[in-house]
This record gives structure tokens, sequence and C-alpha cells, in this order.
């Protein structure tokens, strides 16, 4: 099996900071792939990276086999808005706050060409269920839906033309801890069933145990360890994993 | 023609300018080329891109109609009229049929254009996802790569929140199945008139600096959707003044009590029908 999305050398500077410094990264469908490290480490810049809406200064990146950039920005917009999704922490920077549900939904549909009102309705609604907001309520703004709502709405609006690939940064970033450990339920249930590959940010090592099939350690733009999810947990190589694992275990 | 002026007000190198926008804009239909914009001597509140467009254009031996929502006889209208009668001495017309060049605001005459006819639309916004995309690099992109779902989800929200599309004027329509356009604040009613009109219909936006254009019998689409497709609406009544069934109606009140009259917005139409009845 290939992989879906691969990277190799990618180097990205700030100034004098190295937000990326030669990373390699490989997903393959279906896999859950969680990227951790401390604040700053270059999390957000690889996920921006690799979802092309920021270009490395070295490296390639490569979707089902082609460079994303190869193509042009009209090419990979369309792959934004057909293959990937991206979810962000803030679900205000995700979803059109003036819009109502349905039309956040709807979006993506029509931007791919749905033109059938009724049509776009029912995935809209069928879409509220599954992400367990009450369909009754897809007329509404937004603002009217809790934290957690926004963010399931989000997920809804981001998954609703069954990408293949989704980039998630902390998605759960902002919530309550009951309703992160909600989101994270639904997230691998969603997951499973669409057979979706998701590259996860999170600084949550529970979380990443629960969702991710593999994990990436980052430190100073580097990736510094990374493997299948219960070996790098319970046995942790490089010495920045081992104090991230045991500083979980310590709190 | 008065002295002192050149012929039709603006000096040659801004003609020659503002023609080379226009014959980039024919060649891309609906697409927005930018032009350097400049001052008239017009009154304020009509705005000068439709002007510039029409003084860029003239010749000699055009006849210029002007209309404002549809009438000759508004203070603008006849301004105007009598401003290029003064700076190209040319004729000028009201009716529809003898005019070259159709300088408007707000509306398309009812009588059908012909091949040796202009239609010059004054525009005061011509990005129709402005109010949908405030960033102007983003709107560019949008239309670059004819990325348009968001406008469709505006008209998505209309139909969930009143149960039809609530656009009944400036209905945004796409030009030879490529470029999204606002067609001025037209009626609604007047959208499918600019679909392969046999005239030439010329865009001009003075404060935004925006000539566009749709070129003789090119495609205008008003966005919609499959089971809630577009429909051009008047008021369900006939003119009171000529019977006109078919004709776009202004709403008149006639008096404190709640009066009102219905009557053709298009003038010059309302004259014909009502001479032709006679
Ligand atoms: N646009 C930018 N301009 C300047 N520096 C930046 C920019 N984006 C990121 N950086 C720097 O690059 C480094 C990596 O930042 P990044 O946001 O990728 O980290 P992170 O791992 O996502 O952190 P956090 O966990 O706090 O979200 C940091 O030092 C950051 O300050
Ligand atoms: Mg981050
Ligand atoms: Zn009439």
């Amino acid at each position: 099996m290939n992989a879906l999305l691969e990277a190799q050398g990618l180097s990205l500077r700030f100034g004098r900071v190295r937000a990326l410094d030669d990373v390699a990264i490989a997903i393959w469908p279906g896999e859950v792939l969680a990227v951790v490290g401390e604040s700053g480490s270059g999390k957000s810049t690889l996920l921006r990276v690799l979802s092309g809406q920021q270009r490395p200064e070295a490296g390639i990146i490569r979707f089902d086999g082609t460079d994303i950039h190869e193509a042009g920005e009209a090419a990979l917009r369309r792959l934004s808005r057909t293959d990937w999704g991206f979810v962000h922490q803030n679900p205000r920077d995700g979803l059109r706050m003036a819009i109502s549900a349905g039309g956040n939904i709807g979006e993506r549909l029509m931007s791919n060409g749905a033109r059938h009102y009724g049509d776009i309705r029912a995935q809209a609604k069928d879409w509220l269920a599954r992400v367990e907001i009450d369909p009754a309520r897809i007329d509404e703004l937004p603002r009217n839906f809790s934290g957690g709502m926004q963010q399931r709405l989000q997920i809804a609006r981001t998954l609703v033309t069954r990408p293949r690939l989704v980039f998630m940064d902390e998605p759960t970033g902002g919530l309550d801890v009951s309703v992160q450990a909600k989101l994270l339920d639904m997230l691998r249930a969603l997951a499973r069933d669409l057979s979706l590959a998701i590259i996860i940010v999170t600084h949550d090592i529970a979380a990443a145990r629960l969702l991710a099939h593999r994990i990436v350690v980052m430190r100073h733009g580097q990736v510094v360890e990374e493997g299948l999810t219960d070996r790098v947990l319970d046995d942790p190589q490089h010495p920045y994993t081992q104090l991230l694992v045991s500083s979980v275990l310590a709190a | 023609m008065e002295a002192g002026y050149n012929f039709a007000y603006l000096d040659e190198a801004t003609k020659r300018m503002i023609r080379r926008a226009i014959l980039k804009a024919v060649a891309i239909p609906g697409h927005q080329i930018p032009f350097g914009a400049r001052e008239m001597p017009l009154p304020y509140g009509w705005g000068t891109g439709g002007i510039q467009v029409t003084a860029s254009i003239i010749g000699p031996a055009d006849t210029l109609k002007v209309i404002d929502q549809g009438a000759d006889d508004t203070t603008n209208a006849i301004s105007i009229r009598r401003f290029f009668a003064r700076v190209a001495d040319v004729a000028t017309t009201e009716r529809t049929e003898d005019a070259s060049i159709i300088q408007t605001r707000h509306r398309i005459p009812e009588a059908p254009l012909r091949e040796d006819q202009i239609l010059v639309y004054q525009v005061p916004m011509p990005e129709p996802l402005f109010r949908l995309e405030p960033r102007i690099a983003e709107t560019k992109r949008m239309h670059a790569l004819a990325d348009y779902g968001l406008m469709h989800t505006k008209l998505y929200e209309d139909i969930a929140r009143l149960g039809r599309i609530g656009t009944a004027y400036n209905y945004p329509v796409m030009v030879n199945e490529r470029y999204l356009m606002s067609p001025s604040p037209i009626p609604a009613f007047d959208n499918p008139k600019m679909d392969r009109m046999p005239a030439l219909q010329l865009f001009g936006a003075g404060r935004e600096k925006r000539i566009y254009a749709v070129p003789p019998y090119t495609p205008v689409r008003s966005l919609d959707f499959e089971d809630h497709p577009f429909r051009a609406i008047r008021a369900p009544h006939a003119c009171t003044l000529c019977n006109s069934t078919a004709s776009y109606l202004d709403e008149v009140v006639t008096d404190d009590q709640g009066g009102r009259v219905y009557v053709c917005s298009d003038t010059d139409f309302c004259r014909t029908e009502q001479e032709r009845a006679a």
C-alpha cells in the first residue's frame, strides 16, 4: 500500500526560529496520526505546510503520489475542498458565524457543484444528526451553539464531502474536559466508519492514546521520535518523549 | 460643441486608456478590469463609471439615450443628456429604438435591443461577493478559481429563511458559464434580457475603478437551484397608463389614503404602448 500523504525534507524558518527542520512524515489511508510536542515545537506549522496553506522553504509533499504544489493553486484548492478537510482549534476560524448551521454544512457541497436545495438540506440534517446536534436546529446560527456543538458543527461541515484526509489542530483544545471526552469518542467513531485518515495535533497524550494508531513527537522543529502509539507511550526511546510521557503520568 | 473641452470631455489619452480596459473586458466576459477612473463634472449621487465609459466610446454620429430607473425625464437623466449634447454635440433621444448608445442606471429597456446598439450601465458596486467576503484578495482568488460555493450559500440561506430567493435587485449571474457578475442593481426581472442580448453591454464602476462587459449573444444565467429555479418577478398588475401586463411596474402612491397605481418604469415603452393603442 502507498502512503496517502508523504513529506520529506520539510524546512521552514521564521527569522532565527527553525519551525520545521528537515521533517519527514507519512500517513496511510484510514490511519490516525497524532503529532505531539511542547508549545512552539512546530506542530501547527507542520499542519499548515502539509495542507498546502504555507509553502516550506525546502522539501516536498506528495498526496496520492503527486507533488501538491506542482499543479498550481487551483488544483491545490480543489484538493482542499474535496479530498482534504481542516478542523481548526477555534470553531470561529472554521465556521461562518453569520450563516446557519445548514448553510455551513451545505457550503462545501455547493462548492463542489451541488445545486439541489432539497438534497443539500437533507444531507445537512443527516450530518447534524451524526454529530448529535438536533436536526431541527438546522436554521440556527452557530453563535447560539455551545463550544462543543460549534466544534461538532465544524466537523460535520468538513466531513460532509467525505474527504480522505483531515487535518486537525487541537480540535478539543478550548473545551471542558467532559466535552472533550465526548468529542474524542465521536471522532474515533467517525474515523472508523468513514475510514478517514487524520493528522491530529494535540497536547493531550491521553487523547493521542485513545485516537491514534501512530504518534510523531516533535521538538524544536524536528521529529525526535515516531512509532506505534502503544510503543511510543509505553516504551519511549527519546529522553524528551520519556519526559513528556512521565510528566503526564505524574500529573 | 462647446469650446474649451476635448470631444466628450475626457482627453484623448484617458479615453484610450478606458477603451483598452473595455477591450479587455469584452475579451473576458464578466471579468472585472481595473482602470484609472477620472473625475467628471456631474451630479453627485449618480456615479461616474458609466459616464466615463460612454464618453470613451461615443462618436459624433451617435444618438444617446439616458435613463434613470427606466425614466428619461428625471433630473439626472436630463442633465447627463445635456452634458453630452454640449461636450460631444451628439443627438439625443428618448426613444429606445432610435438610440445607438443607451446610458442606464437600474433598468434595461423593455424594447429588445439590437446589434447596432450599446447599453452602458452605471455600477455602484462591481463585486458580487463583497457582502459575503470582505477581503478583496480573497474575492479575486474566488473569481480566478471560479470558486462560487459561497454565493450559492447565500441563496441557500435566503430559501431557508424566506422560502424563496429574496434577492429582487442585483441578482447574481454567471456570464458565459465562467465569471460570477453583479448585474448592477437592475431588478431581477431584467436579468433574462441580458442573456444572449444582441447589443454589447458595458458596465462602469467609477468609485471602485472597474469596467466589465457582456459581449453580444453571450450566455448570462441567473444563479439558482434545480428545485428552486430563478423566476423573473413583476407586480401582478397591468400598467394604469398603457395596460401592459408584461412590463416592469413602479408603484406610485396617489393620495394619503393609501391609494396607489402601477405604471411602467420604462417611460418610453409606456408612451409607445399608449400611442399604439390610440
Ligand atoms: N507566522 C509566524 N511568524 C513568526 N514565527 C512563527 C510563525 N508561526 C510560527 N512561528 C514560530 O514557529 C515556532 C513553531 O510554532 P508553531 O505554532 O508551529 O508551534 P506549535 O507546536 O503549534 O505550538 P503550540 O502548541 O503552542 O500551538 C514557534 O517558535 C513560533 O513562535
Ligand atoms: Mg499550535
Ligand atoms: Zn405603461
